[in-house]
């Protein structure tokens, strides 16, 4: 007998077997294995019950019904209050050190280099590069330890267990709620996370609505948006908190869309039942402050980090040359943003912002510094930068509001983009992990696009309504 | 193969000096540098019960460890030597069983049976250890060259939970041992019992089993000796006539498909990249 043929015979012997038994083997080994289990802890367990109730109060406040969402939104407006608050006079002394310090000393350096050699180096990669450490870095290193803690102290299954309900409702899988939460961090690894859920289709849907959850990379562009429209309509005493706020409420769109995204999903492409888990919450541990710290900062502060200024380097070197190369008497730069011009004012946007997110599909952290490069160059603004496609120096949060708006941007450009960077395509190490994941183009694809669906829908609106009234 | 003198057995004290201190002289740490290795040890247990940070007290590696379950879903590796020896360790992802069908639970289960690690080791959380049994009695089903490590032993004291680990390791025929490893409590009795198993000076107990229904068990004998013929090689034939009993499609497929010489082969050798063998791992996984 071959190979084949003998493992025909036993699988074709396991049937037999099978059958003859009867009763279902696997409910007949689990129930004598919880029984060996039973017997074995019964034997070596003695438990002196003590009524240990502080987990209890604390879960029965975060968690109930009444509270759970509150507080939740309440922890996480601090969170993100403390970030805006804290971030800025760091933001200005690194601008400070890295713009107004550094770069004239390298300027100076390369005077006797060729022009564009020192275009292409100072001018482009290196403030490209100057700009996104000093956006982005203190935010941050004070946001990222403070969402670990909550990590460590075992708030997120109490997020988790709040939203499980919705979740069931929505045609998913409760364990969505913790691949959601893992998306907040990054999409990428909110989706490998995704492997928790046993049911394809469920895990499918969290894949596929995963980009929902604000990553890493866009929480900044939200925050130092929202500082600079929506913090600067409220008075002083209150501008912190109004940012906050309106962070929190994009961030909420997006836990919102989720739930909407999964339902659509699951009553279409992706049809069935929600099947039942249970979640456990785990004790409350107290976090190793110092262990955090480090971990937070190390895995997430210098991974975001090291990836936006890898992007940044040759993102900055390919918007100086686009805007320093000329076709006819414009530059490339010019030319697709004209083009995107129009596209753009139809989703409250603009050409410039189009392009910026072209060129930051790799990496979303990069989308801000790109659209200030891009502006500086469409507008020809004067005194804020030194020539085509020089990454300027902001000397503060207002300066760099003077140059948005000289770009014509009005309280509507910054919330569609605030939307926009909700909902548009994930990154593409994400793009590439869900085809990883899923094995399946189609499904890549359809994770690909379906923000868009939302996105160009609301701004559309959003646009022609603003529009029609203001 | 070393005899085994009674007292060898005799864990040192997890109270000394040393370990309050978590200084183990002998223990070093080796982080990722994973050039040679004597022993294999998987990492295995019930989710959050504190994998990853026995893996990295051991290793000295700094994997995040989350409050939550679910955290590690991808395998890490790391390595240490203790003694005269080197250790390559593997952190499985934590799962409740080896029996359903998710990815997590496919990639613990596959490394364990088809890996073949020297030493399996077990975390369990103390505070319940019923429910971290039906894993464990699982995995003695696969393999008895194992230790349990009863960790958050502070959370099962704050909880009046005592256990009689003498009585469980007479049960199991495995090295229990009690550690909180947050703070590092119990981790030099826990290297040595690694070690003790690693190096056979533990002595080989019979493999665990489950007794179940006659009927079962002559099926399953049967299947035995067939699995054996067609690969003489495979670790548990046993496990494998079981679920092949149970219809698990994961592990019909994987027979159909010829994929247990295909897997034998790819952890046999002891792989030069482990990028690459994590690859084969995921094909496999991909393609089943």
């Amino acid at each position: 007998m071959n190979q084949e043929a003998r493992i025909e015979d036993v699988l074709e012997k396991a049937h037999r077997f099978k059958s003859e038994i009867g009763q279902s083997v696997h409910d007949q080994y689990v129930e004598r294995l919880f029984q060996e289990a039973a017997s074995i802890s019964k034997e070596s367990v003695t438990k002196t019950p003590i009524r240990y109730l502080k987990d209890e109060k604390i879960d029965r406040i975060l968690t109930s019904k009444l509270w759970g969402f509150p507080t939740m939104i309440g922890l996480f407006t601090l969170v993100i209050w403390l970030t805006i608050e804290g971030a800025n006079v760091p933001s200005s002394m690194l601008a400070t050190f890295f713009l107004d310090w550094l770069y004239p000393i390298l300027k100076e350096g390369t005077d006797a280099w060729p022009w564009w050699l020192s275009g292409l180096l100072i001018d482009g990669m290196y403030l490209a590069t100057a700009w996104v450490i000093s956006v982005m870095l203190p935010p941050m290193a004070i946001f990222f330890p403070m969402f670990t803690l909550l990590e460590d102290l075992g708030y997120l299954p109490r997020v988790a267990f709040n939203l499980d309900g919705l979740f069931k409702k929505a045609g998913a899988h409760g364990k969505q709620a913790l691949s959601m939460m893992m998306g907040f961090g990054c999409n990428a690894a909110g989706v490998i996370s995704t492997r928790i859920i046993d049911s394809p289709r469920e895990r499918l849907i969290a894949i596929i609505t995963n980009n929902f959850s604000l990553c890493n990379g866009r929480w900044p562009t939200i925050i130092i948006l929202s500082s600079l429209f929506v913090g600067a309509l409220a008075p002083a005493w209150f501008a912190g908190f109004a940012t906050a706020l309106s962070v929190v409420a994009i961030a909420l769109l997006g836990v919102a869309l989720t739930f909407l995204a999964s339902w659509m999903l699951s009553k279409s492409v992706l049809k069935g039942e929600a099947s039942a888990f249970s979640l456990e919450l785990p004790p409350y541990r107290p976090p190793k402050i110092m262990q955090t710290l480090y971990t937070s900062i190390i895995d997430r502060t210098i991974f975001v980090l090291w990836r936006a200024i890898i992007f940044a380097l040759p993102a900055g070197a390919a918007i100086w040359l686009s805007s320093n190369i000329m076709v006819g008497d414009i530059s490339v730069a010019e030319y697709i943003i004209n083009s995107l011009d129009p596209i753009g004012w139809v989703i409250g946007l603009n050409g410039v912002i189009l392009l910026a997110y072209i060129v930051a599909i790799p990496a979303n952290e990069i989308i801000i510094p790109t659209i200030l490069m891009l502006t500086v160059l469409t507008t020809g603004m004067t005194g804020v930068g030194s020539g085509a496609g020089v990454m300027f120096e902001p000397e503060d949060m207002s300066t760099l509001s003077n140059v948005l708006q000289a770009g014509g941007w009005t309280l509507l450009t910054a919330i569609s983009v605030m939307l926009f960077s909700l909902m548009h395509n994930p990154c593409s190490t994400t793009i590439y992990t869900i085809y990883k994941e899923t094995k399946s183009v189609k499904w890549t694809v359809m994770a690909t696009l379906l923000p868009y669906g939302f996105g160009i829908t609301i701004l559309i609106v959003l646009a022609a309504v603003w529009r029609a009234f203001a | 193969m070393k005899k085994v003198k009674e007292s060898s057995r005799h864990m040192p004290s997890e109270h000394g000096l040393l370990s309050q201190t978590f200084r183990i002289h002998q223990l070093q740490k080796l982080g990722v540098n994973l050039d040679k290795w004597d022993y294999v040890v998987a990492l295995a247990g019930n989710p959050n019960t504190g994998k990853s940070t026995v893996f990295n007290s051991l290793t000295g590696l700094r994997q995040h460890t989350g409050n939550w379950p679910g955290k590690t879903v991808n395998r890490a590796e790391g390595a240490f030597s203790y003694k005269d020896n080197r250790y390559k360790i593997v952190d499985l992802p934590g799962t409740y069983s080896l029996l359903s069908t998710s990815e997590d639970e496919e990639i613990a289960r596959n490394f364990i049976l088809f890996g073949q690690p020297d030493v399996t080791l077990i975390v369990a959380d103390a505070t319940r250890l019923e429910r971290n049994l039906n894993l464990t009695l699982q995995i003695l089903e696969i393999t008895p060259n194992a230790v349990l490590c009863l960790n958050l032993m502070d959370e099962a004291k704050r909880k009046g939970i005592k256990i009689n680990e003498k009585a469980l390791q007479q049960r199991l025929g495995i090295p229990v041992i009690t550690t909180t490893a947050r703070y590092g409590d119990g981790m030099e009795a826990l290297l040595y019992a690694i070690e003790q198993v690693a190096t056979d000076a533990w002595p080989t107990q019979q493999r665990f089993k489950i007794t179940v229904p006659e009927k079962l068990e002559e099926s399953i004998h049967a299947l035995e000796s067939d699995l054996k013929e067609l690969y003489p090689d495979l670790p548990n034939t046993r496990w494998i006539a079981l679920r092949l009993l149970e219809g698990d499609e994961r592990v019909v497929d994987a027979l159909k498909n010829d994929e247990f010489s295909g897997l034998m082969n790819s952890f046999q050798q002891p792989p030069l990249d482990l990028n690459a063998e994590l690859d084969v791992l995921n094909t496999n996984e991909a393609s089943s």
